[in-house]
């Protein structure tokens, strides 16, 4: 979920700009030269996932599927999920300039989490543990993105508990969306393509 | 389609150089995003009506994109006034409505509708390539530039082979609804469009080695810095600035 502008506090927007620029800084000198094509048509991948709705009871959800950018991806999902953010920033006006920075951070953070824990786990050689840590994997993402969010906004001030505690019950029913898709994408791609995965 | 619905047009703010552009709209953001004086963001929302007025944008096409942006402030017009400790000047069943409750919603509306406005008027009337070059003229890294062109140009293609897939899923009577199946399906879906993505790099890449890809993007045509672009430049941090001094 992208915080709009003109919410959060500014050390809250700060620190949120401050964390994605090392990170991004980090990763862009970790990256080749050959890995830019790859990294930018992934980070389409993941703006044009965005603009795909899923029916959830009466209301429908967009794919967030930031476990599935970490999990391929790595450090790079931070730029990546940087460019794809700006561009609907632009195109669309979700989420502006000063945001950028702690929208990144909520959204491509929680990649890199699940990248480290589960980057093993959904390349093992079992097909049903590999299954599950690849819904884990999902799951998690977007869990832990709800709760950065609904951390910056108490961070910007105590009024906006009861609307934090919404946005986490909110991401609940997304959880695990995004966790049954991820396990049934893996499998997919453990299938089909595996040397995306470099099983 | 994805389009750029905003940067068509000969107005004031299209023709504006994208560095000087990008400058000012970083510094509007930061003014508003920060400022908690009710003068300054005033100021700051009747400056972005009047830039959105001058670049001669479609007025529906502007209204629907805030209408967008504004459900989460919505949200928080619903739950605010309850929540924020203060005066209560108005008692609905078992809850009070607070004051400060009221104008904080309010500051935060007018703030976000500003900055979004002043986006609108002087980030989204340059096309994406523009601003990405002017990007690289305010040295941002090259890998990332590099990033936001690649992305912005397979955006289109990989849209275009998403609503492929979607057609051929519509074709064969596939109704998406709330069950395993579905999710399944767009799995799939998603997953065959990694697949893609992953064999088009691969691609793209060969063909800009064969066409002598050393790391680097050469700009051919460079923007020129005109006087008229100095002086609106000034113009307008003047005005930032105005807006911070107001009392």
């Amino acid at each position: 979920m992208h915080i709009s502008e003109g919410i959060l506090s500014a050390p809250v927007l700060v620190t949120g700009a401050g964390l994605t620029a090392m990170a991004v800084g980090y990763s862009l000198k970790k990256m080749e030269h050959k890995e830019v094509p790859k990294v930018a048509i992934l980070s389409s991948v993941f703006f044009v996932a965005s603009l795909i709705h899923v029916p959830l009871g009466p209301s429908s959800v967009h794919l967030i599927l930031n476990g599935i950018m970490g999990a391929l991806l790595g450090w790079t999902a931070f730029p990546a999920i940087l460019v794809a953010l700006a561009l609907q920033g632009v195109l669309f006006q979700f989420g502006g300039v000063t945001t950028l920075g702690v929208n990144t951070l909520n959204m491509a953070l929680p990649a890199i989490i699940c990248f480290y824990l589960f980057n093993k786990g959904i390349r093992s050689e079992n097909n049903l543990i590999a299954l599950i840590l690849a819904f884990a994997c999902g799951f998690l993402a977007v869990m832990l993105s709800g709760i950065m969010v609904a951390a910056a906004l108490v961070f910007t001030g105590e009024p906006f508990m009861q609307v934090a505690k919404l946005v986490i019950i909110a991401h609940l029913p997304v959880m695990i969306l995004e966790g049954v898709l991820t396990a049934f994408c893996i499998g997919f791609l453990r299938k089909v393509r595996p040397e995306i995965l470099n099983v | 389609m994805i389009k750029e619905k905003f940067s068509e047009g000969d107005s004031f703010f299209h023709k504006l150089d994208p560095r000087v552009k990008i400058i000012v709209a970083l510094l509007f953001s930061v003014i508003a995003a920060v400022s908690d004086k009710y003068t300054t963001l005033i100021g700051a929302l009747f400056i972005a009506v009047i830039a959105v007025a001058v670049a001669r944008l479609r007025t529906k096409e502007v209204i629907s994109r805030l209408l967008v942006v504004n459900s989460f402030i919505f949200l928080l017009w619903l739950m605010l006034p309850f929540t924020f400790p203060g005066k209560n000047i108005y008692t609905l069943g078992s809850l009070g409505i607070s004051q400060e409750g009221i104008k904080y919603a309010l500051l935060i509306t007018i703030k976000s509708n500003s900055i979004i406005l002043a986006g609108i008027a002087l980030l989204s009337t340059s096309s994406i390539f523009n601003l990405v070059h002017a990007l690289r003229h305010l040295h941002f890294p090259d890998k990332l530039t590099q990033l936001f062109f690649f992305s912005y140009r397979y955006i289109h293609t990989i849209h275009s082979e998403y609503i492929r897939l979607n057609n051929a899923l519509k074709i064969r009577g596939f109704k998406p609804q709330t069950n395993l199946h579905t999710y399944k399906t767009y799995a799939y879906l998603v997953g065959m469009m990694l697949v893609r993505s992953y064999d088009r790099s691969k691609r793209v890449y060969n063909a800009m080695l064969c066409r002598g890809f050393k790391g680097k993007f050469w700009t051919l045509n460079h923007f020129v810095f005109k006087k008229a672009d100095f002086v609106a430049g000034i113009v307008m941090i003047s005005c930032i600035v105005g807006l911070v001094l107001l009392p």
